[in-house]
C-alpha cells in the first residue's frame, strides 16, 4: 500500500515543514504522495520519477483539517447553501472534510436523505463530506430515527442539532441504541424553558440593548443531564459549540470520572464576546448566533480550556443565511454566522500568535480529534492513508472581506477583518483543490490535469 | 431419572425457586402426561373433585386454554375468571378478589396478572396452591418448563446445549423464566436483543449479552425467538419495524449460522415479519407448535405434583 | 427374612401359567398381555415369549401405568410419592381378551386401578388377571385367574418380588 503504483502520478514535497503531532513529526519531512494516498513520510526520500514539489518558505503543511460541525443546508434551503457551494467554501477555508448536520428540510433522519447528500458531495469533488443523522424522526424528539439504517448509509454521528435532544430519556435510549453502533450523539445543549425568547447572552448589554437573554446555565444544565446519561449508558457524547464556563466545568468534571465526553468550541466563541452587539451602533446580526457570544470570562473559560486540553476540537458550527434573511431586525434574524473561510486566518492570528496554543495543539483541535470523534480516516499522514494535506502559511497577512467568499453566505461579523495566518493551499485525495495567494502568487502549486 | 419424587412447595411461583431435581421431576412426568393426549378417552381421575379456578387478569388466549385443558384432562372442576366483568375493575385489591373466592374452596388457583409479583402476593394470602401463569415481567414457570420439555424431546438432553434467546428482553418474563432453568440445567444462554431493552442483572443469571444477532445465533443449537410487542415501535426503544426486522429478524439466512440441526421456538404469539420471516415460522427448524402440544402435558404435571404436596412449604 | 421362590421356581411357575393361559383360552387369537407397572412389564414379556416358544404366535404386549388412576393418591401416605411413568400400549383392545400382568396382587386396588385405565382405552371382550405371587388380604372383589404361588402373608409383612430386568436377579423374598 505505501509503495504506489507505476501510472499513478506520483509527487514528493520535498523538505517541508510538518507538523503532524499524531505522528509524533513537529520539523522538516518529505512527503511522498501517490494517486490519492501518501506513499512515504520520511527524510531524503528518493525522486524516483516522482514530480517535486518545492513549498515557498512559511508553508507549514499538516494532515488535513476537519470540521466538524457545519450546516450546508441541502436538501431543502439551498438559497442559503448548496453542497457544492459549502464544499468548495470548506477546501477555501483549508478543511479537507466537514461533517454536515441533519437540519436540512427534510432532515436527514432516514438513508434517502443521507444517500443524497454523499450523491452530491461526491459530484462536488470539493471537501469529503461525513453526514450527522437525525436523533429523532423529523428531530421531533418523539420517535428515534431509523439509525441502524443511517449508519448503514453512512452516517458518522447522531444529533438532532438546532434543537437539543429533548428529554433525558430520549438521550438515554439513543444513547444505548446508538452505542451498538459506535455512533457518538451530538447534543446541541440548551434548556428550552431558559432559553425561552432569548437572542443573545443574558447579562449586562443584553440587558441594556433590551435584547431578551439567554443564560449560560441554559447549556451547562443540559451539558449535566446529558454527561449523567452517558455515564449511566456509557456512550459515546459530543458537546455541539459550546459557549459557557459552567459546561467546560462540567465536562472536566465528566471527564475526570471517566465518562467518555468530549467537545467543541468555534473560533467566534474564543474571540468574541458579548460587547461585540454593542459595538459600531449595535444590533448587528452578523453577531448573532446560537449558543450567543457571552461574557468574557466564558471566553476567557475557552480559551483556557483550548490551552488545557479540556476542549477536544475546534469546529465552526458554519451556518450560512441569505442576505435578505440577516437583514431583518435583531430579535426576526436567524441566529447563525459563516465560518468555514474565517476558522485558520482566527485561530492562528487570536490563538497561535497570540501564544495561547502552539501549531501541533492547533492541529489536534483542528484535525486528530475531530478524526476521532467522528471514526473517520485522517487526523495525521499515515502511509496507505488518504492524501487530505492542509497547507497554512502563519505569517501571511490576510484581510477578509465577505464579498469574495466561496460561501453562498456571507453572514460574518468579521469582515473587514486583517489577520495574520492563511491558507496557502488545500490538497483533497491528492488534488490540490483550492490554492490561495499565500502561496506566494505560484500560478498553481502543481500541476493539475482535469481529471 | 430424578433423584425427588415430589415437589418441595406448595405454589408454582417461578423457576427461581425450583432445584435441578423438582425441574427434572416435572420433565418426567410431562412425558407420562403426554400420552394421556394420545388416547382415545382423554382423561384420567386423577384430580376428581378437585377444585381449581384460573384468575386470568391480562388476556390469554392460549395459556389460559391451555391450562383449562390440562385441569380437564385430570378431572378438575375447572372455574375461569378473565378481566371483563371482574370485580377487579370495580377497584377491588387482588388480595381481595383472591380471598373472596377462596371462600369457595379452590384447592389451587392458577393465575395471570400484569404486576411483578402477584403471584406471589396471592401465595402470602391465600391458603390454595397458587400457579404462575405469568406474572409483569417477572416469571412464567410452566413457559421455561414446556420449552425445556421441548427442547428435550428434539435433543434429547439440556446439559450442554447453546440456547440463543432474542427480542425485548426487557419486558419478558418468558426470558427470565428460561434462563433461571437452562443455566440450572447446565445449558449455555446468550440473550441478544438491541441495546434499549437490556434489562440489568441477566449477567448475574449466568446468561451473556450481546446485540449482535449474527453472533448470538452463530453454533446455536436452539434459537427462541421472543414477541416485540407493537407499541415499543416507533417510540423511544425502538425506530420502526423495519429496521428491527433488518438487525434482529430471525431470517433464513441468519439461521446458517446455527448449528446443523438447529430448532427455531416462539413462545406465541408471533409477529411474522418482525421478529420472525415467516420461512423460518413455518420451516423445518420449527417447534412452534410441539411448544402448544407439550404445554398441555406439562400444565398436567405441575397441576398433579402440586396436588400430591404433602408438606408444609 | 426368606426367600420363597427362586430363579428356578420362577421359571417353571410361569412356564406352568403360560400352559394354562393356552388351556383356558383355546388358543391365543384375540390375546393380549398388558403389564402393570412397573414389574409387570418384564413379567408380561416372558410370558409373551413363553407363548411364543409354545405356538409360533406373537401376542401383542404392553405396558400400564396406573399412578393416576389410584384411589390413595389424595389420601396422606407415608412414604414416597409414586413417580407416573409412561403407558404404552399400541394396540386397539376393542373384541381383545387383554390379560392383565402384576407381580403382586395384594388388595386388589392396583387391579382396580388398572380396570379403570382399561375401559378408558376402549372396550375389551374379557379381562383375566396373571399374578406372580398372591399374597391374600384382599380389600375388593377381585380375584387372580393365574397365579404362580400362594404365599400366605400378614399386614406386617413385605413382599419383594425382584426380578432381572430390573433388579438383577430373579427372587421373590418375604421381609418381616
Amino acid at each position: 500500500m505505501g509503495i504506489p503504483e507505476m501510472g499513478e502520478r506520483r509527487r514528493l514535497l520535498k523538505a517541508v515543514r510538518l507538523v503532524d503531532p499524531a505522528a509524533g513529526r513537529d520539523g522538516t519531512f518529505d512527503i511522498l504522495i501517490g494517486g490519492d494516498r501518501i506513499a512515504r513520510v520520511g527524510v531524503d526520500l528518493p525522486v524516483d520519477g516522482a514530480e517535486v514539489v518545492e513549498l515557498p518558505a512559511g508553508v507549514i503543511v499538516t494532515p488535513g483539517l476537519i470540521d466538524i460541525h457545519v450546516h450546508l443546508r441541502e436538501p431543502g434551503q439551498e438559497h442559503k447553501e448548496t453542497i457544492a457551494t459549502g464544499a468548495a467554501a470548506a477546501v477555501a477555508g483549508g478543511f479537507t472534510a466537514v461533517a454536515c448536520m441533519p437540519n436540512t428540510t427534510p432532515v436527514n433522519d432516514q438513508a434517502a436523505v443521507t444517500q443524497f447528500i454523499l450523491k452530491r458531495a461526491a459530484a462536488a469533488r470539493q471537501a469529503r463530506v461525513y453526514p450527522i443523522g437525525a436523533v429523532s424522526v423529523g428531530s421531533n424528539g418523539e420517535q428515534l430515527a431509523e439509525i441502524g439504517e443511517l449508519r448503514a448509509a453512512g452516517c458518522v454521528a447522531l444529533s438532532d442539532d438546532g434543537l437539543p435532544v429533548a428529554t433525558a430519556l430520549l438521550m438515554r435510549r439513543a444513547m444505548e441504541y446508538a452505542s451498538m453502533f459506535d455512533l457518538p450523539i451530538i447534543d446541541h445543549c440548551e434548556d428550552q424553558s431558559l432559553k425561552g425568547q432569548g437572542v443573545a447572552h443574558d447579562g449586562e448589554v443584553a440587558g441594556l440593548l433590551g435584547l431578551r437573554g439567554i443564560p449560560g446555565a441554559a447549556e451547562s444544565i443540559m451539558v449535566e443531564r446529558d454527561i449523567s446519561v452517558a455515564e449511566m449508558t456509557g456512550a459515546r457524547y459530543h458537546v455541539a459549540h459550546m459557549s459557557a464556563r459552567q459546561s467546560l466545568r462540567a465536562v472536566r468534571a465528566g471527564k475526570a470520572r471517566g465518562v467518555r465526553v468530549t467537545c467543541e468550541v468555534t473560533p467566534h466563541h474564543a474571540v468574541l464576546n458579548h460587547e461585540a452587539l454593542a459595538a459600531n451602533g449595535g444590533y448587528d446580526t452578523n453577531c448573532k448566533m446560537n449558543p450567543p457570544l457571552r461574557e468574557e470570562a466564558d471566553r476567557l473559560a475557552m480559551i483556557e480550556g483550548l490551552r488545557d486540553g479540556s476542549v477536544d476540537a475546534i469546529a465552526t458550527d458554519h451556518a450560512p443565511h441569505h442576505a435578505d434573511e440577516k437583514a431583518l431586525d435583531f430579535d426576526q434574524a436567524p441566529f447563525g454566522i459563516v465560518g468555514l473561510e474565517t476558522a485558520v486566518p482566527l485561530c492562528l492570528d487570536r490563538l497561535v500568535h497570540a501564544g495561547v496554543i502552539g501549531l501541533p495543539r492547533l492541529v489536534e483541535l483542528l484535525s486528530v480529534n475531530p478524526a476521532r470523534i467522528l471514526g473517520v480516516p485522517g487526523g495525521t499522514l499515515a502511509e496507505g492513508g488518504p492524501a487530505d494535506l492542509t497547507l497554512l502559511a502563519p505569517g501571511h497577512q490576510v484581510t477578509i472581506d465577505a464579498a469574495r467568499m466561496v460561501s453562498k453566505g456571507r453572514n460574518t461579523p468579521f469582515d473587514g477583518w486583517s489577520l495574520t495566518g492563511a491558507v496557502a493551499a488545500t490538497v483533497v485525495g491528492g488534488r490540490a483543490l483550492f490554492v490561495g495567494p499565500a502561496a506566494l502568487g505560484r500560478p498553481a502549486l502543481w500541476n493539475e490535469p482535469d481529471a | 431419572m430424578s433423584t425427588v419424587t415430589t415437589l418441595r412447595h406448595r405454589h408454582l411461583l417461578g423457576i427461581a425457586e425450583l432445584d435441578p431435581a423438582e425441574i427434572e421431576l416435572v420433565l418426567e412426568s410431562a412425558v407420562a402426561m403426554k400420552e394421556v393426549g394420545t388416547r382415545p378417552i382423554k382423561k384420567v381421575p386423577t384430580l376428581r373433585g378437585r377444585t381449581i379456578m384460573n384468575l386470568f387478569f391480562e388476556s390469554s388466549t392460549r395459556t389460559r386454554m391451555s391450562f383449562e385443558l390440562a385441569e380437564k384432562r385430570l378431572s378438575a372442576d375447572t372455574l375461569g375468571m378473565t378481566t371483563s366483568g371482574s370485580s377487579l375493575s370495580k377497584g377491588e385489591t387482588l388480595a381481595d378478589t383472591a380471598r373472596t373466592l377462596e371462600a369457595m374452596a379452590p384447592d389451587m388457583i392458577v393465575i395471570r396478572h400484569h404486576a411483578s409479583g402477584a403471584a406471589h402476593h396471592l401465595a402470602r394470602t391465600c391458603r390454595a396452591s397458587i400457579i404462575n401463569a405469568g406474572d409483569g415481567t417477572h416469571e412464567h414457570p410452566t413457559q421455561a418448563l414446556l420449552d425445556a420439555l421441548t427442547i428435550r424431546e428434539r435433543k434429547g438432553r439440556l446439559a450442554g446445549l447453546r440456547v440463543a434467546i432474542v427480542g425485548d428482553l426487557a419486558h419478558s418474563r418468558v426470558l427470565r423464566s428460561n434462563a433461571l432453568l437452562l443455566t440450572k440445567m447446565g445449558a449455555e444462554v446468550i440473550a441478544c436483543g438491541p441495546a434499549t431493552l437490556v434489562p440489568p442483572g441477566l449477567p448475574r443469571l449466568g446468561v451473556r449479552v450481546t446485540h449482535a444477532v449474527d453472533e448470538a445465533v452463530e453454533g446455536a443449537d436452539v434459537v427462541m425467538m421472543l414477541r416485540v410487542q407493537r407499541e415499543r415501535m416507533e417510540g423511544l426503544y425502538l425506530p420502526s419495524v423495519r429496521e428491527y426486522f433488518t438487525l434482529f429478524g430471525l431470517t433464513t439466512r441468519r439461521l446458517e449460522r446455527a448449528a446443523p440441526d438447529a430448532i427455531v421456538m416462539h413462545p406465541g404469539p408471533m409477529n411474522r415479519g418482525v421478529e420472525i420471516e415467516s420461512a423460518v415460522a413455518d420451516g423445518p427448524w420449527s417447534v412452534i407448535l410441539d411448544q402448544v402440544a407439550n404445554g398441555v402435558a406439562v400444565r398436567m404435571a405441575v397441576l398433579y405434583l402440586l396436588a400430591e404436596f404433602r408438606g408444609e412449604g | 427374612m426368606a426367600i420363597v421362590m427362586d430363579a428356578d421356581r420362577m421359571a417353571r411357575s410361569l412356564a406352568r401359567m403360560a400352559h394354562e393361559i393356552l388351556e383356558r383360552n383355546r388358543g391365543l387369537d384375540d390375546l393380549a398381555l398388558v403389564g402393570i407397572r412397573a414389574r409387570g412389564v418384564p413379567l408380561a414379556e416372558r410370558i409373551a415369549a413363553q407363548l411364543r416358544a409354545l405356538t409360533g404366535s406373537e401376542v401383542p404386549t404392553g405396558a400400564l401405568d396406573i399412578t393416576l388412576y389410584r384411589d390413595d393418591l389424595m389420601q396422606h401416605q407415608v412414604g414416597p410419592q409414586p413417580v407416573i411413568r409412561r403407558t404404552e400400549i399400541t394396540f386397539s383392545i376393542d373384541g381383545r381378551l387383554i390379560l392383565l400382568v402384576d407381580d403382586v396382587l395384594y388388595t386388589g386396588r392396583t387391579v382396580r386401578a388398572a380396570l379403570d385405565a382399561l375401559i378408558d382405552f376402549g372396550r375389551p371382550s374379557a379381562i383375566q388377571l396373571l399374578a406372580l405371587v398372591d399374597r391374600g388380604h384382599r380389600e375388593l372383589p377381585i380375584r387372580a385367574d393365574y397365579v404362580g404361588k400362594n404365599l400366605p402373608t400378614s399386614r406386617q409383612q413385605t413382599v419383594h418380588v425382584r426380578l432381572v430386568e430390573i433388579d438383577g436377579r430373579d427372587e421373590v423374598e418375604v421381609e418381616g
